[in-house]
């Protein structure tokens, strides 16, 4: 008989990364995140993977049908529709990516600061979200771009952006200021309160970050939502001008008029967006699911 | 020997097409002389935009022409069917003095206005008046172009006298403008701007309604004085967005739209309606033209604005862009094919219009480099419409590039366009020409100093395409005109203050029922249907 003597032996189990454990429990929303990740690295690097200039026009190749030279043909000025499909994901992700980001840090500061502040303050901020929200999210947006007309700043509408973001501020600041009730709630919040804590100082550093499973939630649906948005201005003429490659504007314009004798003009951006706005949906709910306390029981 | 072959083959191309032009013509014109016109039925046709107001003196919209011509007579008119000679309206008859000065018109007895009351001189002279003098209040948009005229005279009722301060080699064709509605001397006496919300006049047609966002429609004018006509009982203006006409022509719901449509929506009805339609083509008398602002940096500079329009090629992209675009034709500032423009061999010889594209850009990059302008980047001011702006846009700025110029794009609504060039605010925009007719005293305004021409928005202040300009107006020998009108071209091109880019192309559709509509180069002409009449 022997004896062991000692501490028993324990065997730590090994623990995945965040990543691949999401990949793991979220094989769809997965699929989303490499399609976006694809997304970025095109535009990133589209000087790379483009075949041609997207402003590159060749007339001797007006309406190309897709061939080896031309994989997804040329349009009415015989430019590359891959070249300008692939440029247009700069577009898309920019404007998607900082309207839905200005629209949630400031929707989240003001859903966070109502609930923390409550009283008068929340009825103020509360009936001023209930108006934003009354309006649909395109036609708001259509009335901001039309009012403040464009200024393009670095090749980036900046006011296309602004006119994206404010239809989200009160849609991001209703979820967070019910996030943020909840914590309010909490004692730490309390004890930060009874430590003689700033507001500013409670709200930014104690509540804020206890509410950002949400609002993270919101961030990735919101890009989604923002390159249908931006694609539907531009489509209307009033996002993105000619020459710059947007999807949304290659779809309007000479495509309106040529998209029966050549199809391929209107199919190629059409599913760019489709691809971009699933891509950015299957992660989102992925994202969703996967934060959720709740789904983890 | 190559050169000769290739000459006589151009040459025996060029006959065939002329013979090809006149039996189609002269088939044309015989099945019509063949056709005895029909009386009665409604026309319909589509117009894209609506008329802000009823007074012809002071609008300039085909959208404000087309619905309200036929309820007007003119004193003279453009013969539609063999443009651009003139005929008389109200006029029987005219004489012209040996110096030039006085013009008589005998008018056409026995014409009525549509409550009944007598045309006469008095009218004449009275629309005319209001045109050249206009009292406070009233718009004349046309003022201009009769600063020449130094009294208008009715020695009788049937008789009018314009008498001239000095020669105006275009007087009788402005007097065939179709803006010119004779009004009746009486409503005016009681109310100069009786015609901004009454309809009166002695056209082939009494006005019956017009439904703001809807319909404008007119009524057989029994009283006409040209007897006979007009064949049709009545019209109806139907007002519809430009994308929804292509349908209603396919489906039959308009007869006509009479602007023109752009090669791909032509084609589309074509395709769509078969043999129920008919297409008339011609080349157009509107451009797009390209203004640099010279009042700013660099383009305060000739060589730069020079540099930029050696840039283009235009005869590389009139063929690919006529197949998506109206636009079309390689011309100086007059109309391709009238007589008075410059022939392609006067053409190619121009800044900017060479046929050697890769010399031209050459000698546009030494150009800016001796300006001391490297790495350009400016702004192009564009309308927000497709047809043909956005198109001449993207042509633009990508013939630039081929330079090393970087332009941005700045499309704007009509309103906040027209704004950013009145008030200068702008590198470089496209603009556009669009005259009743060709005639260089009318063609030339964009290109005169802006202080005697507001609508060249460039801020050229040239005294020399001034007096040029002056002169050839003053010139009434047609040779020594057209020697004036390309010096005048060659200093424009030279300065580049505004350069054409391209001309336009019209294609009008209509049903094949209409008959007895003639196509003009101008889509401000022969509108006033009285010719017009319905198969069934």
């Amino acid at each position: 008989m022997t004896t062991v003597t000692g501490p028993i032996p324990y065997r730590i189990p090994k623990r995945r990364g965040p990543v691949l454990t999401f990949i793991v429990q979220q094989p769809l929303g997965a699929i989303g995140l490499v399609a976006i990740v694809a997304m970025v690295l095109a535009s990133v690097f589209a000087e790379v993977v483009a075949p041609y200039d997207p402003l590159e026009v060749n007339y001797a190749a007006i309406l190309a049908a897709p061939s080896a030279d031309y994989w997804f043909g040329t349009d009415a000025f015989g430019r590359d529709i891959l070249s300008r499909v692939i440029y247009g994901a700069r577009t898309a992700l920019a404007v998607g990516v900082l309207s839905s980001l200005i629209g949630c840090v400031l929707g989240t500061l003001l859903g966070t600061a109502s609930a923390y502040f409550g009283s008068t303050t929340d009825l103020v901020i509360q009936r001023f979200v209930d108006i934003m929200l009354a309006f649909p999210i395109v036609v708001l947006a259509l009335v901001v771009v039309a009012a403040l007309g464009k200024n393009v700043i670095g090749g980036i509408d900046v006011n296309l952006i602004i006119a994206i973001s404010i239809p989200i501020v009160p849609k991001v600041a209703r979820v967070a200021r019910s996030a943020a009730l909840s914590v309010r709630q909490m004692p730490y919040i309390d004890a930060a309160r009874a430590a003689g804590f700033s507001h500013s100082r409670i709200v930014m550093r104690h509540m804020i970050p206890n509410i950002m499973a949400p609002v993270l939630i919101l961030f990735t649906a919101f890009i989604a939502q923002a390159i249908l948005l931006e694609a539907s201005l531009s489509f209307l003429g009033l996002g993105v001008t000619e020459p710059t490659a947007a999807w949304g504007l290659m779809l309007s314009g000479n495509s309106a008029d040529f998209y029966e004798q050549a199809p391929w003009v209107i199919i190629f951006p059409g599913l760019a967006i489709s691809f971009a706005v699933f891509a950015f949906n299957l992660f989102g709910d992925s994202l969703r699911d996967w934060l959720d306390p709740k789904l983890k029981i | 020997m190559g050169i000769l072959h290739r000459t006589g083959r151009l040459a025996a191309l060029a006959t065939t097409g002329l013979a090809t032009t006149a039996l189609t013509l002269g088939l044309a014109t015989a099945a019509g002389a063949a056709e005895t016109p029909r009386r009665g039925g409604t026309l319909t046709f589509a117009v894209t935009a609506e008329p802000p107001n009823y007074d012809c003196h002071a609008n300039t919209s085909f959208a404000f022409i087309h619905p309200v011509a036929p309820h007007y007579s003119l004193l003279l008119k453009f013969d539609p069917a063999n443009y651009p000679k003139i005929t008389g309206d109200l006029a029987e008859s005219w004489t012209v003095s040996d110096d030039g000065l006085t013009f008589t018109f005998k008018l056409h007895p026995n014409v009525k206005f549509h409550d009944g009351s007598a045309l006469t001189a008095r009218d004449v002279k009275a629309s005319y008046e209001r045109i050249i003098n206009p009292p406070k209040g009233v718009v004349s948009a046309r003022q201009a172009t009769f600063d020449a005229v130094a009294s208008v005279e009715t020695p009788d009722p049937q008789t009018v006298v314009f008498k001239l301060k000095g020669a105006d080699a275009s007087f009788l064709a402005n007097l065939a403008s179709p803006w010119n509605c004779v009004y009746s001397a009486d409503k005016l006496a009681a109310d100069p701007k009786f015609p901004e919300k009454n309809v009166m006049g002695s056209g082939p047609f009494k006005f019956g309604e017009h439904v703001s966002g809807s319909h404008w429609t007119g009524q057989r004018f029994d009283g006409y004085f040209r007897q006979g006509e007009p064949y049709l009982d009545g019209f109806r203006a139907v007002f519809m967005s430009s994308s929804a006409v292509t349908n209603a022509l396919q489906g039959g719901q308009v007869q006509a739209e009479f602007r023109g449509l752009a090669p791909a929506d032509r084609d589309r009805v074509k395709n769509g309606a078969g043999d129920k339609v008919q297409v008339h083509e011609a080349p157009w008398l509107a451009s797009l033209i390209l203004v640099f602002n010279a009042k700013k940096k660099p383009f305060d500079d000739p060589r730069v604005r020079r540099a930029l329009s050696l840039a283009i090629d235009r005869w590389q992209a009139s063929t690919a862009l006529a197949k998506i675009s109206i636009l079309g034709p390689v011309g100086g500032i007059l109309r391709p094919g009238y007589e008075l423009a410059a022939s392609e061999a006067e053409l190619t010889k121009m800044p900017g219009f060479g046929k050697d594209i890769k010399a031209a850009r050459d000698e546009a990059m030494l150009l800016l480099r001796e300006a001391g302008v490297t790495g350009l980047t400016v702004n192009l001011t564009n309308r927000n419409v497709n047809m043909p702006y956005t198109i001449g846009g993207v042509y633009v700025i990508d013939q630039l590039r081929q330079i090393g110029v970087t332009v941005k794009h700045e499309q704007l609504e009509t309103k906040l366009w027209q704004s950013a060039m009145s008030s200068g605010n702008y590198d470089m925009a496209i603009d556009f020409t669009g005259d009743f007719m060709d005639d260089p005293s009318l063609n030339l305004t964009k290109y005169l100093s802006t202080e005697i021409s507001p609508v060249n928005y460039s801020g050229q202040a040239d005294p020399l395409l001034d007096k040029l300009y002056a002169q050839q107006r003053g010139e009434t020998d047609k040779a020594k005109r057209a020697q004036l009108v390309r010096e005048f071209e060659r200093r424009a091109m030279e300065q580049a203050y505004v350069v054409p880019i391209l001309w336009w192309n019209r294609s009008v559709v209509l049903s094949t029922d209409v008959k007895g509509w003639e196509m003009t180069p101008s889509h401000y002409l022969n509108q006033d249907l009285a010719d017009v009449w319905l198969a069934k």
